[in-house]
């Protein structure tokens, strides 16, 4: 479901990408081997509107700064030998991430985080192939509504969060500051600033937020 | 864009994911510092949700997005099957963008 949300973003991502000026081959190995669509997006805007490479890095590293948040609270469900947790680390994004942490057991942790990296980086890669070589047949995906399918998945792996006081603490924190942010701040910012909010959690003791709670499911 | 940058850009992204999981490691934590990291999603999950919807650039904007999203906060909240929820999010946004 969300997998079919991310190939037609993959697919506007290489469609993106080649009018910006990259080869189709560099759209590709950009989605294999940076693999966060956000940043991704954000190159291919800045060098599209004629900005600078350094610029696009900057705000493309700006946005992928939360993905280090994601890794440490993905170091308990990433676990194994190097090699597996090597791999596990380019898979830490978004989904990943909020689908693992929905959870409710460390088993169905790791499952989620694995099936819905693997998933998302199939299809994004797919997609991205797809629209590269010019296969923009879909058109905008806004027109379906799909920009509204990614945090409305979040929003469904965000409940179980939500289900202790400390955690709705820490989220409202979380929402406040990014969006007060927002207006003042570069691009990825916010989001990466909210994880102070954590803080808030140190006054309310509990267990952890996802305990005792239905877990959702790909 | 060169390939020079692609690789620097690759890099930067994957040490960034790769500092989390390698410096923790799954090793056990002082309590304080292990309860702020379990916290962490509930703390930026939120935030990426109200950034993507009610935000374009560095502009606070009401549009379409906030009306497929408060429908899927609706549909969650009741506790609706997980693409139950991002197919009214997406189908109500198009609805709305369509008729705007």
């Amino acid at each position: 479901m969300l997998g079919l949300a991310v190939g037609l973003f993959g697919i506007s991502f290489g469609v993106l990408a080649v009018a910006s000026g990259l080869t189709a081959a560099q759209a590709c190995a950009m989605s294999l081997l940076v693999f966060t669509g956000a940043s991704q997006f954000a190159v291919v805007g800045v060098i599209g509107s004629g900005g600078s490479t350094a610029a696009a890095l900057g705000s493309a590293l700006l946005l992928a700064a939360r993905n280090a948040a994601y890794g440490l609270a993905m170091s308990d469900v990433i676990r194994g030998r190097l090699p597996t947790r090597l791999l596990g680390a380019q898979l830490v994004i978004d989904e990943s991430t909020a689908m693992a942490s929905a959870q409710r057991t460390p088993a169905d942790r790791r499952r989620g985080f694995w099936l819905a990296g693997a998933s998302v980086f199939v299809f994004w890669n797919l997609g991205t192939l797809l629209g590269a070589l010019g296969g923009d047949a879909i058109g905008n995906p806004e027109t379906y509504g799909l920009d509204a399918a990614f945090p409305a998945g979040f929003v469904a792996l965000v409940v179980p969060h939500l289900a202790k006081f400390e955690g709705r603490v820490v989220a409202a924190a979380g929402v406040a500051l990014a969006l007060v942010l927002v207006p003042v701040a570069p691009v990825g910012v916010p989001v990466l600033a909210a994880a102070l909010a954590v803080l808030l959690g140190l006054r309310h003791p509990g267990t952890a937020p996802a305990d005792g709670q239905r877990a959702a499911s790909a | 864009m060169s390939w020079l940058a692609i690789f620097v850009l690759a890099a930067g992204a994957y040490a960034l994911k790769a500092l989390g999981v390698l410096v923790l490691g799954g090793r056990e934590l002082p309590a304080p510092v292990a309860r702020c990291v379990a916290l962490l999603p509930a703390a930026l999950l939120p935030a990426l949700v109200a950034v993507q919807t009610l935000t374009t650039d560095d502009r606070w904007v009401l549009d379409a997005r906030a009306a497929g999203v408060g429908a899927a906060i609706v549909a969650a909240w009741r506790r609706a099957p997980f693409p139950v929820v991002i197919l009214l999010g997406a189908a109500v946004t198009a609805g709305v963008r369509a008729l705007g």
